[in-house]
């Protein structure tokens, strides 16, 4: 299990060194990924016949130890996480060269520590361990995003840091406490360490303490760094903040539900309530927000920063199937919105467009990229037979579940949201003509590695469609201990 | 043999080193002489501290005198703490002199600057070891002394108005001490702390005995560079020689931190006594607007010197906000980060220097780049500013982790509040430098500079090293803070 922390640090290590050799380093990055996607697998092998790895690091204080231990929720994590990570490694070695951007070094020395966090998050055994990854996460993203070294990169990179240390330090770090004080322990249990220690009203501060601390989840009124995050070059935004940071939001969300408060204390104490309110807003205003934007990063950011939210409202909800149909979405998500980034990154490459009222009649010329956008555009919007479709599904069916009627109403009229802001690029690409005039008689598409790896990812969502009992089953086993 | 006059050694050593060092005259001589002593002080620290663990409080009488007649040097595991602290810094620091040191002086001077350092170490050493209420006074002066002249050798010539302004500040300071010692001791005929300690609660309500305290407190905050008395601090921290802020940050306030507790703790009977002055409530007032101001000023400062001794102010405001809860876990708070923030901003200093020695210059906008000239001394910088804002995994994480822990413990979250909220102001004053550093394109002056020797990265490098070690394992730190606090508690001396 160690391993799959040490292999991209290892890798880290290994791309400094090779720096001078670009062949040599990309090969370095693309090893690492297999290892610690192997790595990975192998665990996750031992958590489906019912293990629980742990390995024990040290005592810091007491109460606060660094520990891991794999469980299902985390292993998703983990898996999607050090998938996605290979294809964005192909992907990145297209765009990167494809837009000849500098310091491509440091950029794979960043993007390897911040994998080793996004492992340390998925197997942290503690929220200890799981805070430190956390905010290592963040450093090593903030490279990433300043990458650009402008004035825009400069204050999007300082609005990142401002907001997602600024939360966790103002409300993760006392929430941290409190929990402490209160459970006497910060271990993730099955059924949680908080019954029969809060009363409700606690829980509800506590709960909130969490939810605004871990700012990655983009919870509203904290989801301003997102947009400000896609300064970055795109496969950042790709993996990172669509994948990899946000995802480490949402999931430690989701931990916390399940392993600190315990679903049946939250459903037995009503704490959560107000969260499921404030998610739907969220979510809701996010998709409207996104319907305003031109630039086509800024719309899929703030899509992400909905999508999100269906996540916070699936963990708010907590009842069975609402837990797992976050979950799902973890994957769902990532798999389609990984897509839309590598489609808006293609774009860029091919022809330097970031808009989306310049996208008219692009699909002539990138038919296979607006063909994946349109697979991975469905899959977010929720419609079969693409994975999306399912998480959205067990989100309102939970919702029914907690008596959240209105839920299923605000999913409905969220996809029609995600329909609005979505499906306008697909038909601009494919159905109106280009703005110039000139019938685009040749496919002009951007490098194959760029292309590949955003085909195989809009395949992929539909590979998930086939695959939630496999994944339900899984999941089943966090409820365990109840 | 050895063994047994350790706690004499610890300060005799240095001492004598001292003059060696003014008579020989010769720079690297006088550094050799210097290194030998230092780290023998520190071996001395080690040695004692192992012994305490061993046998508890040792009793050394100076010259084979008796207590309270001759001076008692006596070592309990609070000031063994300290004398740790005090000599590592002191130890870890003479190797990255012997380049920044020689870069800017002939001969001679370097030999002066050594004496003058080996003074303050000892003076620092014997005021944390002494049991003798006058010989603090002495000792005090010792350093102090040593420690103007170590400032006045700056290369900015407003150096000489710094440790003018701290000679003054200083002397009024020990003035007070020296009054309130005398008062102290027209009341009970000793100058032994311990047997003051016996004395004073029979007569503690006297007011001659709380005169002395009030001139003993303002005396000590005074040196402490507790808010608002402060004000001598940041221009002596900025323009001195690198090598001695990093001294004076890492040991000079924390000494006068131990006295505070060595009064008010031992000497007045405990957690009784100090609760029912109405202390607690100034300190912690004082202490979170040093927390406060002196961060928002760091802010807004141009020279990043500066900028870390206000840092210090704040930091000092942890700490004594750790003092006024009066609790174990607020006293394990604050004793942690004597040991952390001496750690940090140590090492701070050293790096800061770095850039000095290479640039000439810390102003912040001549630092445009720096990041890409000095990828190891800035990513040291970063490292430890990241510990100085309390992200985990560190020593500032541990010393805010027990300061909020004791404010939780006495359900005042609003505490909690306001630690995380003066956490962020550091976050802006750190984050000011790693901007400029790193994302603006390097100065004609910076792109022509190349990464600091060795000699000057290794030190700095072994304080980084240490911040992340004992970020994680807090058996030496935390542990030893935390029995030295409950000693403070029980007053057990």
């Amino acid at each position: 299990m160690i391993a799959a922390l040490l292999i991209p640090l290892v890798g880290a290590v290994l791309i400094v060194l090779t720096g001078r050799q670009p062949n040599l380093r990309e090969t370095v990055t693309l090893v690492t990924a297999l290892l610690m996607f192997a790595s990975v697998t192998q665990i996750v092998a031992g958590v489906i016949d019912g293990g629980r790895p742990e390995v024990f690091a040290l005592d810091v204080a007491p109460g606060l130890s660094l520990a891991f231990q794999a469980e299902p929720l985390g292993m998703l994590f983990a898996l999607i996480a050090s998938f996605l990570w290979i294809v964005n490694s192909i992907y990145s070695i297209g765009y990167m060269r494809g837009n000849r951007e500098p310091r491509q070094t440091q950029f794979y020395v960043a993007f390897a520590v911040a994998l080793a966090a996004t492992m340390g998050i998925a197997l942290s055994a503690n929220l200890f361990t799981l805070f430190i990854f956390y905010e290592v996460l963040t450093l090593s993203t903030y490279p990433l995003v300043a990458h650009h070294a402008d004035a825009k990169a400069r204050s999007g990179a300082r609005t990142y840091l401002m907001i997602l240390i600024g939360t966790s330090i103002v409300f993760f770090i006392p929430a941290l406490l409190w929990t402490l004080a209160l459970a006497g322990t910060l271990d993730f249990k099955p059924g949680g360490i908080l019954v029969g220690a809060a009363t409700a009203q606690t829980t509800g501060l506590l709960l909130a303490l969490f939810a605004f601390g871990i700012g990655k989840a983009a919870v509203m009124p904290f989801h301003r760094w997102l947009p400000s995050a896609m300064v970055a070059p795109t496969p950042v935004s790709a993996l990172l903040h669509a994948v990899a940071v946000v995802k480490a939001g949402v999931f430690s969300i989701l931990k916390v539900v399940v392993y600190i408060f315990g679903p049946e204390h939250l459903l037995a104490t009503g704490a959560s309530e107000w969260l499921v309110y404030l998610a739907t807003f969220s979510l809701l205003a996010a998709s409207v927000v996104a319907l305003t934007k031109d630039n086509l990063k800024a719309r899929l950011a703030y899509s992400t920063v909905s999508q999100l939210s269906y996540i916070v409202l699936g963990a708010a909800i907590a009842t069975p199937l609402a837990l797992v149909g976050a979950a799902m979405h973890v994957a769902t998500h990532a798999f389609g919105k990984i897509t839309l980034f590598f489609v808006a990154g293609a774009i860029h490459t091919a022809t330097h467009k970031t808009e989306v009222s310049q996208l008219n009649g692009i699909g002539r010329a990138m038919p296979f990229t607006m063909a994946a956008f349109f697979i991975g555009a469905l899959s977010i919007i929720g419609l079969p037979p693409l994975g999306g479709a399912w998480s959205k599904l067990y989100i309102a069916l939970g919702g029914m579940d907690g008596d959240y009627g209105f839920v299923v109403a605000a999913l409905m009229i969220s996809s029609v949201l995600n329909v609005a802001y979505l499906m306008p690029i697909v038909v601009r690409a494919f159905f109106t003509p280009p703005d110039d005039g000139v019938e685009v008689t040749s496919i002009k598409e951007a490098p194959w590695l760029c292309v590949i790896p955003l085909c195989f990812t809009a395949l992929a969502c539909g590979v998930l469609f086939f695959l939630p009992d496999r994944l339900e089953v899984f999941l089943g086993g966090i409820m365990g201990g109840n | 043999m050895i063994a047994l006059h350790l706690p004499a050694l610890q300060v005799v050593l240095p001492l004598l080193a001292a003059p060696l060092c003014a008579l020989v005259r010769r720079g690297t001589v006088a550094w050799a002489i210097t290194l030998i002593a230092s780290w023998a002080a520190f071996a001395a620290a080690i040695g004692l501290l192992l012994r305490v663990l061993d046998e508890g409080i040792i009793s050394y009488e100076m010259g084979g005198w008796a207590p309270p007649i001759g001076i008692e040097y006596r070592v309990d595991l609070i000031n063994v703490f300290v004398l740790l602290v005090v000599s590592g810094v002191g130890a870890v620091i003479v190797p990255y002199a012997r380049k920044s040191i020689a870069a800017r002086f002939g001969s001679t001077e370097q030999a002066w600057f050594y004496t003058m350092y080996l003074l303050a170490l000892t003076g620092l050493l014997g005021v944390t070891i002494t049991g003798d209420a006058f010989n603090i006074f002495v000792f005090l002066e010792i350093s102090s002394l040593a420690s103007y002249v170590m400032i006045a050798m700056g290369r900015d010539r407003r150096c000489l108005t710094a440790a003018y302004q701290y000679l003054i500040m200083g002397t009024v300071g020990a003035t007070f001490i020296v009054i309130g010692v005398g008062l102290l001791w027209a009341m009970t005929g000793t100058l032994n702390l311990y047997d003051l300690a016996q004395r004073i609660p029979e007569i503690q309500n006297t007011r001659p005995v709380l005169a002395a305290l009030a001139f003993l407190t303002v005396g000590i905050s005074l040196k402490l560079a507790l808010f608002p008395l402060h004000l001598w601090l940041p221009n002596a921290y900025a323009f001195a020689p690198s090598v001695t802020s990093a001294f004076l940050a890492g040991t000079a306030t924390k000494v006068a931190i131990y006295l505070f507790l060595r009064f008010f703790y031992t000497v007045f009977g405990g957690e009784g006594f100090f609760v029912t002055t109405p202390l607690p409530e100034i300190l912690l007032l004082l202490s979170l607007v040093a927390m406060f101001a002196a961060s928002i000023v760091a802010v807004f400062q141009s020279n990043v010197k500066r900028m870390l001794a206000y840092s210090s102010v704040a930091q000092i405001g942890f700490i004594t906000l750790g003092i006024s809860y009066a609790t174990e876990t607020g006293l394990t708070g604050a004793m942690t980060h004597i040991f952390n923030h001496a750690i940090m901003k140590a090492g701070l200093f050293l790096l800061i220097g770095n850039v000095l020695y290479q640039l000439g210059s810390v102003k912040i906008e001549d630092m445009a780049g720096i990041g890409r000239k000095m990828p190891i001394t800035m990513a040291g910088f970063v490292a430890l500013g990241l510990s100085l804002l309390g992200t985990p995994g560190t020593v500032g994480f541990i010393s805010k982790w027990y300061l909020g822990l004791a404010a939780v413990e006495q359900g005042q979250w609003w505490l909690v509040a306001l630690i995380v909220i003066a956490s962020l102001v550091t976050m802006i004053y750190i984050g000011r430098v790693v901007e400029v550093a790193y994302f603006r394109e390097p100065t004609a002056q910076v792109s022509q500079l190349r990464e600091a020797p060795p000699a000057l990265l290794v030190p700095a490098f072994v304080l980084v090293g240490a911040a992340f070690y004992f970020g994680v394992e807090t058996s030496l730190s935390v542990g030893l803070a935390q029995q030295a606090a409950s000693l403070l508690l029980n007053a057990a001396y």
